[in-house]
């Protein structure tokens, strides 16, 4: 059930500045607002479901998911605190909406990965400083060899890796088998179109550069 | 000065005044330990991270491994379990943020585990510093030997420091009195919560390998209760062994098993699972008063 909102895009900043506490992650969490934005105002279907593996500076989600009327924007003050269910990393038994519990990175990859084999369409965030766990190229692995076309991964790639990824984020994706495209992370109308797209027999993987 | 600021002036030094000495980083701590040569951050690989310090201790350095608990002991966890101890190699593992120091960022961050997985592997010394300078001396310590050590740093802290390799009576009650041990930083609370008490309270943050000798030693009554700052009874089974030959009564407090979803301050979750002064001395009254039958 949603709260009918009258919010949009423009009003997310303004939201985001009611989520105090979590500023070493304000970087992170800004990085992600378009992406998670074009995702649920302009891709995502009935039956569809999102999992922010990422879940480091979720404050642009909760803003997200309150401007959809998912969560009441009242909780939006009450970040971090003791009996808020809103915490610097999200826990989906607490937060309506929020799929999984996230911030230990390199989790989400391989719990969609399950979900998409019994038929569900699955799109999940990723950060290019979170590729840096294994657990994740185990996923990217078997999904390609498996042929999970229902399986899309947006990388939000704000240059966070330690090492960066020499070659390109999308090589190693594509040398499993994913269909794989970058665009400008900011550019909602490439993004609706990279996040819609489909191809019989292959993960999708968008890269979605950002500025930090 | 907080445990983990202190680790890392001290790691620094160990860097430049120890050609033994290396560090291995998974992004925790890059940005308060300056790069030196033997300063290796592999970015967010905790499973390599631990195989890495594997590889330097075979090539005799001795490495210091350190990030958040969960990062340390929880993910790469058979990485500690083969690459350091079936490898029968040698690490410093050095964590911050305990069992819920790191409170605001939730479950993913807090470790009230990490202790009864590390007990459960043969080999390590497991050390609960009360006090920054006993985390000093911890480190030092294990920065002359070749062994496993882990060291669990907290933003909780006594009033002052106590050498707790071995079991310390820091005051002592009558024959009969209950007898409390406290481990690491749960010191200060216990002695709040028994000041008027007839209470024996003892002192422990080495809890592997576990002082028995110094608990039998120290124990004159049945009634024991044992007070550690992550899950409840980690080391109730050394304590109930220590004393098998004899009747006893033990409570065991410490973060209770459950997953416990709040966010908040760390003192918030220490009140919570009734780890401050005025739940231990609400658990001691009710042991107290509980009749055996």
């Amino acid at each position: 059930m949603t709260i009918a909102t009258k919010l949009g895009y423009d009003d997310l900043p303004a939201l985001m500045t009611r989520l105090t506490g979590d500023e070493k992650h304000d970087t992170s969490a800004h990085s992600t607002l378009d992406v998670l934005w074009v995702l649920y105002d302009r891709v995502l279907e009935d039956g569809d479901r999102f999992m922010l593996s990422k879940g480091h500076g979720p404050a642009a989600y909760y803003a997200l998911l309150a401007a959809k009327g998912v969560i009441p924007l009242e909780l939006l003050d009450g970040f971090g605190t003791f009996d808020s269910p809103l915490g610097h990393h999200p826990d989906r038994t607490l937060v309506p909406g929020v799929e999984i519990g996230s911030g230990s990175l390199g989790h989400g990859l391989g719990i969609a990965v399950g979900r998409v084999l019994v038929g569900r369409r699955v799109f999940v965030l990723v950060g290019d400083g979170e590729l840096d766990e294994g657990s994740n190229w185990e996923a990217v692995q078997y999904a390609g060899r498996a042929g999970l076309d229902g399986l899309t991964v947006v990388v939000v790639d704000n240059g966070s890796a330690t090492y960066g990824w020499p070659g390109g984020i999308e090589s190693r994706f594509a040398a499993e088998g994913w269909h794989t495209v970058r665009v400008d992370g900011r550019d909602h109308a490439a993004l609706e179109v990279a996040l819609s797209k489909r191809v019989a027999g292959k993960p999708v993987c968008v890269v979605a550069e950002v500025q930090r | 000065m907080t445990m983990r600021e202190r680790f890392y002036e001290l790691a620094t030094e160990a860097l430049w005044e120890n050609d033994r000495v290396a560090v291995v980083l998974a992004d925790i701590g890059a940005g308060q330990i300056p790069k030196h040569s033997r300063r290796f951050n592999v970015g967010i690989r905790e499973q390599l991270m631990i195989g890495v310090a594997a590889g330097l201790a075979l090539e005799g350095y001795r490495p210091i491994v350190h990030s958040y608990a969960p990062f340390l002991v929880e993910r790469p966890y058979e990485q500690v379990k083969l690459d350091l101890g079936h490898q029968d190699l040698g690490a410093v593992l050095v964590s911050c943020g305990a069992s819920y120091d790191a409170s605001r960022e939730g479950r993913t961050h807090l470790a009230p585990e990490d202790v009864a997985l590390l007990a459960a592997l043969p080999g390590w010394t497991i050390e609960v510093p009360g006090h920054v300078d006993e985390s000093e001396r911890m480190l030092a310590r294990a920065l002359e030997n070749d062994d496993r050590v882990y060291i669990r740093l907290t933003n909780e802290t006594n009033t002052a420091p106590i050498d707790g390799e071995r079991l310390t009576v820091v005051r002592r009650g009558s024959e009969a009195a209950v007898f409390v041990l406290a481990v690491g930083p749960t010191l200060d609370p216990v002695l709040e919560a028994t000041l008027d008490r007839d209470v024996t309270v003892a002192y422990l943050s080495r809890v592997r390998p576990f002082d028995a000798v110094g608990l039998r030693a120290a124990v004159r009554g049945t009634d024991v209760v044992l007070v550690e700052p992550y899950l409840a009874g980690t080391s109730a089974g050394e304590v109930s062994s220590a004393l098998s030959d004899r009747p006893h009564r033990l409570l065991a407090l410490g973060v209770p098993l459950g997953e416990f979803r709040h966010y908040g301050e760390g003192p918030e979750h220490r009140a919570a699972h009734g780890l401050d002064a005025r739940g231990i001395r609400a658990s001691i009254e009710r042991f107290k008063d509980r009749n055996l039958v």
